[in-house]
C-alpha cells in the first residue's frame, strides 16, 4: 500500500454479526452471509447498489469453484472485483487490507468483506487430497486440537510455565462473556479450577481451553478514508468510521509438522509489519482484539506481539485488570473462548470487537482512554495451525465517555 | 525417477528390524490395538509412492537434494530450498527428537476413537525434517526432547512411519 506510514489506509464504515448459534437446520453459508451483509450496509447507511468489490471466505461443501460469481449472483450484486480470501481464521482481517489495497488500486469504491459458516447437522468433511492427508492424517492426527496440544506442550517445556498460566486465560474470557449477550457462553462464566478441570481433549488441552463451534456470519463495509470523510461531512454515517492504519499478514506452512517454530509463529512477523506502516508498537495499544482459537494462541499472540516477554503471558494477566474496565482491554467481548468460533468468520469477530470499541458502540462493555484520545487495536487473526496469520492495526476517532 | 535409486537397489537399514517384542513381519511391527483399526490410509502419489513402498518393507527412506546437500520431508517434485530436482531417495537414520507431543483423548476422526487415548507428536529427524508420527505406547512416555526412532508399523492394512521413545541409558 502505498500510503505514508502512520496515516489511514482505508475506513471500515459498516460491520454486521449474525449472533453465534450452536446449529442450524437447513441453512446455507449464502443466507448466512446474506443477512450479515444486510446489517452491515444499514450500519453504514448504505444501499446494496453502493457496493462494488465484494470478498469471501470459502464457501465449504457447498460451492468448490466460481465461488464469487456464485454469492454475487445471489446477493444481487454486480461488483467490478470480486475475490476468495481463503486464510483459514485469518480470512477476515485478510479481506480487509485486500479491501484498501483493492480501493488504492482504483479497482473499487466500496468493498464488502463476508465469511461465516452454517452448522447444518450433516458435517462436511475434507476432500483433501494433499501432504497434511497423507502424512499427518494416517497416524491418527485429524483435525486441530492435536497440533494445537503440540503448541502448548512445546511452550510449557520452553519456559516451565503451568497449566493454570493457560487455564487462566479461558476463566478471562469466560468472565468477558458475561458482558456480552450475544456470547455462547453469556451466563455460563468458568473459573480457573472448572477450566483445570475439565476433561482433556488432546493433551495437555483442556475442553474448556478449546473453542466451541458454532455458526454466524460476519460482514465489514471498507472505503477510502477519502469517501468516508465525504459520508461523514454530508451526515450519511450513522457511526464514526474506523481506520486501517497498518496491517501484515504471513502464511508459513499448513501442517503444524512443517512448522519452523512450535514457540513462536507467522503472528510476529505480521505484527511487526503491521506496527511499522501503523508507526506504533505494544506500548501504543489500548484495545486487544486477538485470535484466541486456544489458549495457547493468545499466550503465543501476546509474545509475538511484544507485549511480554517470551513465558510472560500469566505475569502479564496477573498484573492488570483486561477487563474493558482497564487501561488495555484484551478480548472484552470474550473472544472466541466466549463467543464460540464461526469457523472462518472467528478472526473477522475480532475485527468487528475492535470496530465497535473505538467507535463506542460496544454497548454494556466500552472501553474508553483515560485522556479521551482516540483509541488504537490491535486485531489478529490465526488460519489452520498457526499457518496463515493476518494482523491489522486500527484507530478510532476519538470516543468520549 | 529412475535417477533416483530405485527400490531394488536401496539397502535395508538393519535398525528399524526384529528389536520389539510386537514384531510381526520382517520391518515392521503390529501394535495389537492397531490390528482391528479402519483407519484412513496414506493417499500416495506418483512424487511419494516409493516412500509407502520403502516403509512397507520396513525401511525409512526420504529425499536428500544432492545439489544443496539437504534431506526433506514429505517428499515433492523438487527440493524446497534450491527448488531443483536433483535430488534421491537415500536411507535415513530414523532418529529423531520430540519437539511437541500430545496424548489424544477424543480424536479428530471417529474410526480413531477405539484406540484412545493415544499418543502423537512432532519430531525434528535427525537429518533436519520434520514430521508428524504415532509415538508406539511402551515403558517411556514422550516429552519435548526425548529420542525417538522410527517404527514402521502396521495399522489396519498399511504402514506408517510410527516412533518408540528412546529408553535413556
Amino acid at each position: 500500500m502505498t500510503r505514508p506510514p502512520g496515516t489511514s489506509r482505508a475506513a471500515i464504515i459498516g460491520v454486521g454479526e449474525l449472533t453465534p448459534v450452536r446449529r442450524t437446520e437447513g441453512a446455507t453459508t449464502m443466507g448466512l452471509l446474506a443477512r450479515a451483509a444486510r446489517l452491515a450496509l444499514d450500519d453504514a447507511g448504505l444501499e446494496p447498489g453502493d457496493v462494488d468489490g465484494l470478498f469471501m471466505g470459502p464457501q465449504v461443501g457447498e460451492t468448490p469453484q466460481h465461488v464469487p460469481a456464485t454469492l454475487a449472483e445471489y446477493l444481487g450484486l454486480a461488483p467490478r472485483a470480486a475475490n476468495v480470501v481463503d486464510l483459514g481464521g485469518a480470512t477476515g482481517p485478510g479481506m480487509i487490507w485486500r479491501a484498501a489495497a483493492t480501493i488504492d488500486a482504483g479497482m473499487a469504491e466500496t468493498v464488502l468483506c463476508l465469511v461465516g459458516n452454517h452448522r447444518n447437522p450433516e458435517p462436511v468433511r475434507s476432500p483433501n487430497r494433499n501432504p497434511i492427508r497423507e502424512f499427518d492424517v494416517p497416524h491418527g492426527a485429524s483435525g486441530a486440537n492435536a497440533s494445537y496440544a503440540f503448541l502448548k506442550s512445546a511452550h510449557m517445556a520452553a519456559h516451565g510455565t503451568a497449566d493454570a498460566d493457560y487455564a487462566q486465560i479461558a476463566a478471562i474470557s469466560r468472565a468477558h462473556a458475561q458482558d456480552n449477550p450475544a456470547a455462547i457462553f453469556h451466563g455460563t462464566p468458568a473459573t480457573l479450577q472448572d477450566v483445570l478441570d475439565s476433561p482433556y481433549i488432546a493433551e495437555p488441552l483442556h475442553l474448556l481451553e478449546i473453542v466451541m463451534p458454532v455458526a454466524g456470519a460476519t460482514a465489514v463495509v471498507v472505503v477510502s478514508p477519502e469517501r468516508a470523510a465525504a459520508l461523514a461531512a454530508d451526515g450519511r454515517l450513522p457511526h464514526p468510521p474506523v481506520h486501517l492504519l497498518g496491517a501484515g499478514e504471513k502464511v508459513t506452512h499448513r501442517a503444524m509438522s512443517q512448522a519452523p517454530s512450535l514457540t513462536s509463529g507467522p503472528l510476529r512477523p505480521a505484527i511487526a509489519q503491521a506496527y511499522a506502516q501503523a508507526e506504533t508498537g505494544p506500548g501504543g495499544l489500548d484495545v486487544l482484539s486477538l485470535y484466541d482459537c486456544y489458549t495457547v494462541v493468545t499466550a503465543l499472540t501476546l509474545e509475538d506481539a511484544g507485549l511480554c516477554p517470551p513465558g510472560g503471558f500469566a505475569r502479564w494477566f496477573g498484573e492488570r485488570d483486561v477487563s474493558h474496565r482497564g487501561e488495555v482491554t484484551y478480548n472484552p467481548h470474550g473472544g472466541q473462548l466466549g463467543c464460540g468460533q464461526a469457523d472462518l468468520a472467528g478472526g473477522m469477530s475480532h475485527a468487528i470487537e475492535a470496530v465497535h470499541q473505538l467507535r463506542g458502540t460496544a454497548r454494556g462493555r466500552q472501553h474508553h482512554r483515560a485522556d479521551g484520545r482516540p483509541s488504537t487495536a490491535l486485531v489478529t487473526g490465526n488460519g489452520a495451525t498457526l499457518s496463515e496469520a493476518v494482523a491489522l492495526v486500527l484507530r478510532g476517532e476519538g470516543v468520549t465517555a | 525417477m529412475s535417477a533416483r535409486s530405485p527400490r531394488a537397489g536401496t539397502p535395508r537399514d538393519e535398525v528399524y528390524r526384529s528389536e520389539a517384542p510386537q514384531h510381526s513381519r520382517e520391518g515392521r511391527y503390529s501394535m495389537s490395538k492397531f490390528a482391528d483399526l479402519t483407519v484412513p490410509a496414506p493417499t500416495p502419489t506418483g512424487e511419494t509412492q516409493h516412500f509407502w513402498d520403502a516403509l512397507e518393507d520396513g525401511r525409512f527412506e526420504l529425499p536428500y537434494c544432492t545439489r544443496c546437500e539437504t534431506w526433506f520431508f514429505y517428499p515433492r517434485a523438487m527440493c524446497p530450498t534450491c527448488w531443483r530436482e536433483e535430488w534421491r531417495w537415500r536411507p535415513a537414520s530414523g532418529r529423531g527428537t520430540v519437539a511437541g507431543w500430545s496424548r489424544v483423548h477424543r480424536p479428530g476422526h471417529p474410526a480413531w476413537a477405539a484406540a484412545a487415548p493415544y499418543l502423537l507428536a512432532v519430531v525434528v529427524l535427525d537429518e533436519g525434517p520434520r514430521m508428524l508420527a504415532h509415538v508406539l505406547e511402551g515403558p517411556a512416555v514422550p516429552a519435548v526432547g526425548s529420542a525417538v526412532r522410527v517404527r514402521p508399523t502396521a495399522v489396519g492394512g498399511h504402514v506408517i512411519a510410527a516412533v518408540a521413545v528412546e529408553e535413556a541409558s
